[in-house]
């Protein structure tokens, strides 16, 4: 018998907040005694909760934590083809394979992240312009389907079932398992280059220089206006080489002692990021690199989840909650709709706490997968409400022009017009789920929100 | 160094599992779910490297429990350590009006624990070398009328380690009962409590140290053993009136 508990869920951003039939099978028979005993209120995974809005929030209706689902299932060494449950997460893949040279192919800015999000969101890291998302390295995924059955599909068995369930939200089954390859590597250290950029054609300049970099990611400070805008701190890096050897020294040491107590334990006041705070981080967090760029060898941790240290950091934004808004545009000559962006967003007085901005690479996985060649950029905002809202409107127009969209893993608020215009395959991505889950046993608040599945507009 | 687990599929039996695991042993998952301890299995030798497998194991079955020992023993080698994670709530109401429900939870609870300690033991004293753990529970301290079919069974299995104990100890092997009060499992899903409940991963982790240290009766959290100690004191008079 599945058992069910009544909470409130809610994803990274704390926004929105909604109440839902909760269960957190441990064995595969409760995943399908819970399948079971489904209703017509839908079904939906929900794995770390780091989605930022209503991804993997399902009002009203039943909601499976897979995070206990996350036994690794085979490892084959001379490959690194690694088979595991959904639950399995980052953090689990790090501590396994780290000291025996393997890495996760793809990481986000968060190593508390499952494997079943990752490819429900196809997520991408700071090495997409080389290596893609991570379906770009799965090649196989064992599903529950609506019907009951357990369907194993690749690109020889059921592609498009496949095809749809990479960036599929979630909504083409309940993963159980898949086959993901993992990534040799020397050392936990990764040779890295800090670059100050000055403005945003310099941001171009450093990026289009930085070929030879695995990982690339920029801050950008979103406030500043004028010959200024668009400067930032460019971050690029690789996985050590073999001679290349790292030290933790005296910081990496404090970090581990002080880890346990970087926590953001209560809400932040309201007061606390406003424009003034806002203004005088981005200006301090740029003035502390000096002009030019900098070298070094630092752990993979700071490296790549500089966030992760302090546990709860979503908190600090109080009960309100925050958006987060990542869009991606085509690369333009004069980079237009990016300036219109910031433009938008200085003039509207609502600061984003912490930008960053990244060149995509070539690799675009179609149906609702969302890094596409050209530009992304990810803001945070504070919930600030209905000026937040029709801001965020004013962006998507200027993405939708440009050709561009917005990542649906972040996303608590599109319209579903303006997500058809930005997802042109989203028609043939429903008629694969709809044959699939043609009664809608699988549902999500952003799919009903943007008519992705049964129950919604 | 070989852990036999029983009663597999729980998270607190896997996440010791995984302690042993990572402490280099080889481990053998037995569970009713064999599917499931094949994962588990599974699971420990892709994290730990190390060899594990799995089988069937049924606390009812009395009948095949030293056959399973013999099996695990002619896989792995000598089982240096054994876990006990097996057991059965089951449901007070039920186990009240039909004697086949109360006979079930006092069977998987304390007459298959006896068997397949008492096969273990004969196997462990043979050698002079082995550590049993009795996962148990505070329930077992004092029958209450919300669960005391039950605790009744927890309790007396929780007599019975303290015997085994004193009669294994001048053998050289080791029992410890493992009392646990809330963990955050399957059986507290969804539980509403003031008490903190502990995660599965902290109780592994004290119950993988206490054996180490050879603690005779380990309460987790700890705590528990002060809430018992005020809850084993009241007297019956004022205790057979209490709602607990």
């Amino acid at each position: 018998m599945a058992q069910w508990t009544e909470r409130e869920l809610w994803g990274w951003g704390r926004y929105p907040r909604v109440p839902a039939r909760v269960g957190r099978p441990e064995r595969r028979s409760e995943v399908m005694a819970a399948f079971a005993d489904r209703d017509a209120s839908g079904l939906l995974a929900h794995g770390l909760g780091r989605s930022y809005g209503d991804a993997a929030l399902l009002r009203d209706g039943k909601v499976l934590l897979t995070r206990r689902l996350d036994r690794m299932l085979a490892f084959d060494p001379e490959t690194g083809w690694l088979r595991c449950e959904a639950g399995v997460s980052i953090e689990d893949i790090l501590e396994t394979f780290v000291p025996r040279g393997w890495f996760p192919p793809v990481t986000p800015g968060t190593k508390f992240v499952t494997v079943g999000g990752a490819l429900a969101c196809d997520i991408h890291g700071k090495n997409h312009h080389v290596d893609g998302c991570w379906s770009n390295h799965v090649r196989r995924v064992e599903l529950l389907t609506a019907s009951g059955d357990v369907v194993i599909c690749d690109a020889q068995n059921e592609p498009e079932l496949f095809k749809a369930t990479v960036g599929g939200m979630g909504l083409t089954g309940l993963m159980l398992s898949m086959e993901v390859q993992l990534v040799p590597i020397h050392s936990p250290w990764i040779e890295m280059e800090s670059v100050r950029v000055e403005n945003l054609d310099h941001f171009f300049e450093v990026s289009a220089e930085s070929a030879d970099f695995t990982h690339t990611v920029s801050w950008i400070d979103c406030v500043t206006t004028g010959k200024g805008m668009g400067r930032g701190i460019f971050m690029r890096g690789r996985h050590a080489r073999p001679h290349i050897d790292g030290n933790e020294g005296v910081v990496g040491v404090a970090k581990d002692v002080l880890a346990p107590f970087l926590d953001v334990p209560v809400d932040g006041p309201s007061w606390l990021l406003n424009k003034a705070s806002i203004k005088t981080f981005n200006e301090v967090y740029f003035r502390r690199h000096p002009k030019g760029s900098h070298e070094s060898v630092v752990h993979f941790e700071p490296f790549f989840y500089p966030l992760d240290a302090i546990r709860n950091w979503n908190r600090i934004y109080g009960k309100r909650g925050f958006l987060q808004y990542q869009l991606v545009v085509p690369r333009e000559p004069d980079h237009r709709s990016l300036r219109a962006v910031l433009e938008a967003i200085t003039s509207s007085g609502m600061g984003s706490f912490l930008a960053v901005i990244k060149e995509f690479g070539a690799q675009d996985n179609g149906g609702l997968s969302f890094p596409m060649p050209g530009v992304t950029l990810a803001l945070d905002f504070a919930n600030y409400g209905d000026p937040l809202l029709a801001l965020l409107d004013r962006l998507d127009r200027i993405v939708v022009e440009a050709g561009g969209r917005v990542y649906l893993g972040k996303d608590a608020r599109l319209e579903p017009d303006t997500f058809r215009a930005m997802y042109p395959d989203w028609k043939a991505w429903r008629d694969v789920r709809d044959t699939w889950d043609p009664t809608g046993v699988f549902r999500s608040d952003l799919g009903r929100r943007l008519g992705l599945c049964m129950g919604g507009v | 160094m070989t852990t036999l687990v029983l009663g597999a599929t729980s998270r607190i039996a896997q996440q010791i599992a995984q302690r042993y695991a990572e402490s280099g042993d080889k481990v053998f998952v037995a569970a009713r779910d064999v599917e499931e301890a094949e994962r588990i299995a599974a699971d420990l030798a892709v994290r730990h490297q190390v060899k594990a497998l799995a089988g069937r194991f049924d606390a009812l079955a009395t009948d095949d429990h030293s056959g399973l020992i013999d099996h695990v023993e002619a896989e792995l080698g000598p089982v240096t350590t054994a876990i006990l994670a097996f057991g059965d709530m089951g449901d007070q109401d039920r186990s009240q009006e039909s004697f086949a429900d109360a006979k079930r939870v006092i069977d998987v609870n304390y007459t298959g624990a006896v068997s397949i300690c008492e096969a273990l033991a004969a196997k462990m004293t043979s050698r002079g070398a082995g550590t049993i753990v009795g996962v148990g529970s505070v329930a077992g301290d004092r029958g209450r009328k919300s669960n005391y079919i039950y605790g009744s069974a927890k309790g007396a299995f929780g007599l019975y380690l303290q015997g085994l104990r004193n009669r294994l100890h001048s053998e050289g092997v080791h029992v410890m009962t493992a009392k646990l009060g809330f963990v955050d499992t399957r059986m507290t899903y969804g539980m509403a409590t003031k008490i903190p409940v502990a995660s599965p991963e902290a109780a592994s982790a004290a119950i993988f140290e206490a054996a180490r240290r050879r603690v005779d009766v380990l309460y987790y959290p700890s705590f528990w053993r002060a809430i018992m100690g005020v809850i084993k004191g009241i007297p019956e008079k004022a205790f057979k009136r209490l709602s607990l």
